[in-house]
């Protein structure tokens, strides 16, 4: 294992570096898409609530390589032609935007009704009482399943390579054949996404801390 | 558009990859399931010695993609003389993964039950054992009915990555039949809506059992009108 992390780390940082860019590329996106998914379904009205929950309840159970497949075969098919790395962030994407919908809606319900009707009773506008009162509040609730989800994409992330994006699995899949090593090789892998994972899960424990700090001073 | 011939005449096919998605899932589930609490007890056993290895386990489960977990199993096993079949593959894999995240959610279930509850019963007398199976593992079972539900429902979805190691599941089926048709929105479409179905019988039962069991909760909750012998 040591052997291959040594020999080949040019392409397997390379392959960890596509990955991470995938990933973190959805993830933003889908933090933006994820809150006004979530607005939308805590609108007050039906006809915006209800497609939201179909898309939110489509993209939510369905296998997320089946969505990929769909995606990657289905746009040529409308006579859009995209790369394979713009086709992957596209999926994770709109998965990703499902979930967070879901952690944010959660996160908006956990806002005391009381602080939406003073600030209204104020004069804040609705816009302003959502970017400066709902959502700072929010992220600061949402950040442990957050973290978790972003976790989840980088791991799922690992799928791209079926269609031959030359993320880390698929540069590992790569090396694999050359060295007739798998077993060290995609250990090798799994120890690259463990490390990206934890300290991505550490990041996320300092913060939360720091925040909390914040909290309990107000 | 949506041409509901082709899928007729694929039905083959499909029920198939339905039934390997079904069986494979279903021992998967059941080995994460076991192995999870057999994981927990260790962790939560006295002698704390199991503790250490059981964390770093969970740590790796989720850290790390099925996915890579898959493939050491299917292709890097053979180097250790480890063979075996894909879909055995599958569900050792789907087993092993979920472990991690089931013991996590047994422990959860454990540690959130009051250590008050268990020194009252010591105190009255009640044997450990007595006290495990009346007291803590009921009151366990509640709280852990729809983590473990998700759950589930986590390790179906992800089942469709088996089909990257050559089983033919749902997934690997439908890729097939897109590929010999050159039709991609109804095998993918239809796949989709079988899993999704697959989903949503797993939640409903998840929460009829979680409303069974809210029901057994002791007498003096039961709501006025709701008649004892309705606990049945």
């Amino acid at each position: 294992m040591f052997e291959i992390l040594l020999n080949h780390y040019p392409v397997l940082i390379k392959g960890l570096t596509t990955t991470l860019v995938v990933s973190l590329s959805a993830i933003a996106l889908g933090l933006l898409f994820g809150v006004l998914l979530a607005f939308g379904l805590t609108s007050r009205s039906r006809w915006v609530r209800w497609p939201c929950g179909l898309y939110r309840s489509f993209w939510r159970g369905t296998p997320i390589l089946l969505q990929l497949l769909l995606v990657y075969y289905l746009l040529p098919e409308i006579g859009i032609e995209v790369a394979p790395i713009t086709a992957a962030i596209l999926t994770l994407t709109l998965n990703t935007t499902a979930f967070q919908s879901e952690i944010f809606r959660s996160g908006i319900a956990h806002i005391p009704a009381g602080q939406i009707e003073a600030a209204r009773m104020a004069g804040i506008s609705a816009w302003q009482t959502r970017r400066r009162i709902v959502m700072p509040q929010v992220l600061r609730l949402t950040l442990p399943p957050l973290t978790n989800e972003i976790i989840t994409i980088l791991k799922n992330s690992s799928l791209i390579s079926v269609i031959a994006v030359t993320e880390l699995m698929r540069v590992s899949e790569q090396i694999a054949s050359r060295t007739f090593q798998p077993l060290e090789t995609y250990l090798a892998a799994a120890v690259l996404y463990l490390a990206v994972n934890l300290v991505l899960a550490r990041i996320s424990a300092h913060l939360e801390r720091r925040m909390a700090g914040g909290l309990a001073t107000e | 558009m949506f041409d509901l011939a082709l899928l007729w005449e694929t039905r083959e096919l499909i029920l198939q990859g339905l039934w390997n998605t079904v069986w494979i899932c279903f021992l998967g589930c059941l080995v994460a399931l076991s192995l999870g609490l057999v994981l927990a007890a260790l962790r939560l056993s006295s002698p704390r010695i199991f503790g250490y290895p059981v964390a770093c386990y969970v740590e790796i489960c989720r850290g790390t993609p099925l996915l890579v977990l898959l493939f050491l199993l299917y292709y890097g096993g053979p180097s250790i003389g480890l063979r075996l079949d894909a879909e055995i593959a599958g569900v050792t894999g789907i087993g092993l993964y979920g472990a991690g995240y089931f013991a996590e959610i047994y422990r959860g279930g454990f540690k959130s039950i009051p250590k008050g509850q268990l020194e009252a019963a010591r105190m009255l007398g009640i044997s450990p054992w007595h006290a495990l199976t009346r007291i803590q593992i009921p009151q366990m079972l509640r709280l852990i009915v729809p983590p473990g539900t998700n759950q589930l429902i986590i390790l179906v979805k992800e089942s469709a990555l088996i089909s990257i190691i050559s089983v033919d599941d749902l997934t690997k089926n439908a890729t097939t039949i897109v590929n010999q048709t050159f039709n991609v929105i109804e095998p993918y479409l239809a796949v989709a809506l079988l899993y999704w179905m697959i989903i949503e019988l797993i939640a409903r039962g998840g929460y009829a059992l979680e409303k069974r069991l809210a029901n057994r909760q002791p007498r003096h909750t039961v709501h006025q009108g709701e008649s004892a012998h309705a606990n049945g």
